[in-house]
């Protein structure tokens, strides 16, 4: 393979990661900008994270997001690894081509359609919009995610496993809580991060199904923007860029660490 | 103490009219939608037995095997164990354990806790658990692994492990489902020996799933070779090699030579068989093959002579030129081709250094053979 980097190779990497950060960098650069209007720079400061956590309105719809998130992510975890296991162990019920496929249309559904038949749906049946209705929606937006990554790790999942547990005399259900669940377990963990963060960023369902008391972050600096951007929403959005950083970053360190560790033992356990 | 083999050799309670079955298949039979995996199977095994399925893949082995675990449920007919009708009973309520051929370790466990497994379950209090772990590590001799995860173990270790895990609740029965298929041939042939003096210590009745024919020799008591879902043949391992009771049995176990004719006639147990060539055979172990019926008289290589001339002693030989000679070292194996174009296989011990009547390439040769050295196939 060839190691050395062309001009080419150099000016493409270069406008490929400019085009994914510059938009984020200048945010972030602007979060710490002195002045009060957003596109001019009027010296370094602090002071608009200061006065994030005096504004009650922001503080107020994060609470709401990282509840609605919690919330949603747990139950759509439980609800979209039963389908997930359904899917997988039972290959032969009637209908399963059509569960599996309205399982999965949700991922390819316009989150527009979505937000509005919930919508419909609510009223329909003479719902209160408010955190309970955010939450429902949120569930049914991040529950066929879940189902997918659940469903991969499933596939690759050795029943003879189950059967082994089941052999020594561990019932159907001992099984699967002691042989079964620790096995994908990581999978799941996966599966409800990523149902969390969906839940976090959803701005255009949230719109739909929400109602007076439940705005959620995404909804409060949408709206706000829309009165003109105050680097109290860039200071908002930094720190949310650094807690998804980090998050990422302790997992893929951790994965990484794990992944040599493993490497390492079974090249041990090969010589003996 | 007794020696293994002073036990084994007074261990056959298939000649015993009076002995008990252990495990019996009653006309089971098994379908998955369209295909038929077991076919009306009666089979019987007998208590501390090591006995062994054999057959290519897709003969009904393993279903066998998955039934008396539990895991398949026969369409008709009824498994007994110890008397007992396993029909309806899960796999976790059936005194048999089996040992898996991918091993099936949890892997989220250590090796500890991986034989502890199956004892938990019982409820057996945490003391007895741990002598009864210590005791099957020393067992299998895997002290010092007690404590590592099944990806920290060279696959041999896998194997000990999952080994101890079965036998670690003391089952009635323990299935083997190709114990050894994930081994190297070395490590194979290692284990195979420990397997069988662990069969011996415990005690126990051994059902072993294998589609390696010197593997059922060297381990089981009996042998049943199976094909498309029925059993062809139960016997001993001699037996099955020495008197096949069809060409099927006969073609599946090691090499053999296969002549096919008529009986020209039959006085008390000797026969005449005539080839479609006319070359003519007497053979005098001639089971039940009738006057005039279409036969196979079977015969293993090591049993024929090759010579230059022909023996002036021979009842039975045959004219044909060498048309491939392996030199083994051990041994020597000879094709012979004869007139009508059948290849005829014969291996000679090489046990001196030079050959007294050296054969080779497209030499004229006479393959030579005892009335009593193989056997008449009727089906």
């Amino acid at each position: 393979m060839n190691q050395t980097w062309s001009r080419f190779n150099v000016t493409s990497v270069f406008l490929g990661l400019a085009f994914l950060y510059l938009p984020i960098v200048l945010l972030v650069i602007y979060s710490f900008n002195e002045s009060k209007l957003v596109t001019v720079w009027g010296g370094f400061s602090t002071k608009w994270y200061g006065s994030l956590f005096q504004n009650q309105g922001l503080m107020d719809a994060a609470w709401v997001t990282i509840r609605v998130g919690l919330l949603s992510a747990t139950v759509a975890t439980v609800l979209g690894t039963m389908a997930a296991l359904a899917l997988t162990r039972y290959t032969r019920f009637r209908g399963r081509m059509l569960f599996s496929g309205m399982v999965f249309a949700p991922l390819v559904m316009p989150d527009v359609i979505t937000g509005l038949s919930l919508l419909l749906l609510f009223v329909a049946v003479g719902f209160d919009r408010g955190f309970v209705t955010v939450t429902l929606a949120h569930i049914t937006l991040t529950m066929c995610f879940v189902a997918v990554v659940v469903q991969s790790r499933l596939l690759t999942f050795d029943r003879s496993l189950e059967e082994a547990a089941m052999d020594l005399g561990a019932t159907p259900v001992k099984t699967f809580f002691q042989v079964t669940l620790p096995v994908i377990l990581p999978a799941i963990v996966s599966g409800w991060m990523l149902a969390f963060t969906l839940s976090l960023d959803d701005l255009v369902i949230a719109s739909f199904a929400s109602g007076p008391g439940a705005t959620t972050l995404p909804m409060k600096i949408y709206s706000q923007v829309r009165l003109g951007v105050t680097p109290e929403i860039n200071a908002a959005c930094t720190i949310l860029i650094g807690i998804v950083a980090a998050g990422v970053i302790v997992a893929s360190v951790f994965n990484k660490r794990r992944e040599v560790q493993r490497l390492r033992d079974e090249q041990a356990a090969q010589r003996g | 103490m007794k020696s293994l083999g002073s036990i084994r050799r007074s261990f056959a309670p298939w000649n015993d009219p009076n002995a008990k079955p252990y495990i019996r298949f009653e006309n089971v039979t098994k379908r998955f939608g369209e295909f038929t995996a077991v076919n009306d199977l009666t089979l019987t095994i007998f208590e501390r037995e090591f006995f062994a399925l054999l057959g290519a893949s897709g003969c009904g082995k393993s279903t066998l095997l998955r039934m008396l675990a539990g895991f398949e449920e026969p369409t008709s007919g009824r498994i007994l164990l110890d008397g007992q009708d396993l029909r309806g009973i899960p796999p976790y309520r059936r005194p048999v354990n089996m040992m898996f051929q991918s091993y099936a370790l949890f892997p989220h466990m250590t090796v500890e806790k991986n034989i502890a497994f199956g004892l938990k379950q019982e409820g057996m209090p945490a003391a007895d658990i741990a002598r009864r772990v210590a005791e099957m590590l020393k067992l299998v001799k895997l002290e010092q692994f007690a404590k590592r995860k099944p990806h920290q173990l060279s696959g041999g270790q896998r194997q000990r492990v999952a080994l101890a895990r079965s036998v670690a609740k003391r089952p009635k029965v323990l299935l083997l489902d190709e114990p050894l298929g994930a081994l190297d041939k070395k490590l194979r042939e290692e284990t195979q020996f420990e397997l069988m003096d662990l069969q011996q210590e415990l005690g126990l009745t051994f059902v072993v799933v294998t589609h390696d024919q010197e593997e059922a020799m060297t381990m089981a008591d009996r042998i049943a070779i199976m094909d498309k879902g029925q059993v062809m043949q139960v016997a001993t391992p001699a037996e099955v090699y020495e008197a096949p009771t069809s060409r099927f049995v006969a073609g599946f176990v090691g090499n053999i030579n296969m002549f096919e004719g008529k009986v020209a006639d039959r006085q008390a147990n000797t026969v005449r068989i005539t080839g479609p060539s006319g070359a003519e055979i007497t053979v005098e172990n001639a089971g039940d093959a009738a006057a005039g019926a279409d036969v196979a008289f079977a015969i293993r290589p090591e049993k024929i002579r090759v010579s230059s001339k022909r023996p002036a002693d021979a009842v039975n030989a045959l004219q044909g030129e060498v048309y491939d000679i392996a030199y083994l070292g051990d041994m020597t194996v000879y094709h012979v081709r004869l007139g009508d174009g059948q290849i005829v296989r014969a291996s000679s011990l090489n046990a001196q250094r030079v050959t007294e009547d050296p054969l080779t390439w497209s030499d004229s040769a006479w393959v030579s053979f005892r009335p009593d050295a193989g056997v008449v196939l009727t089906r």
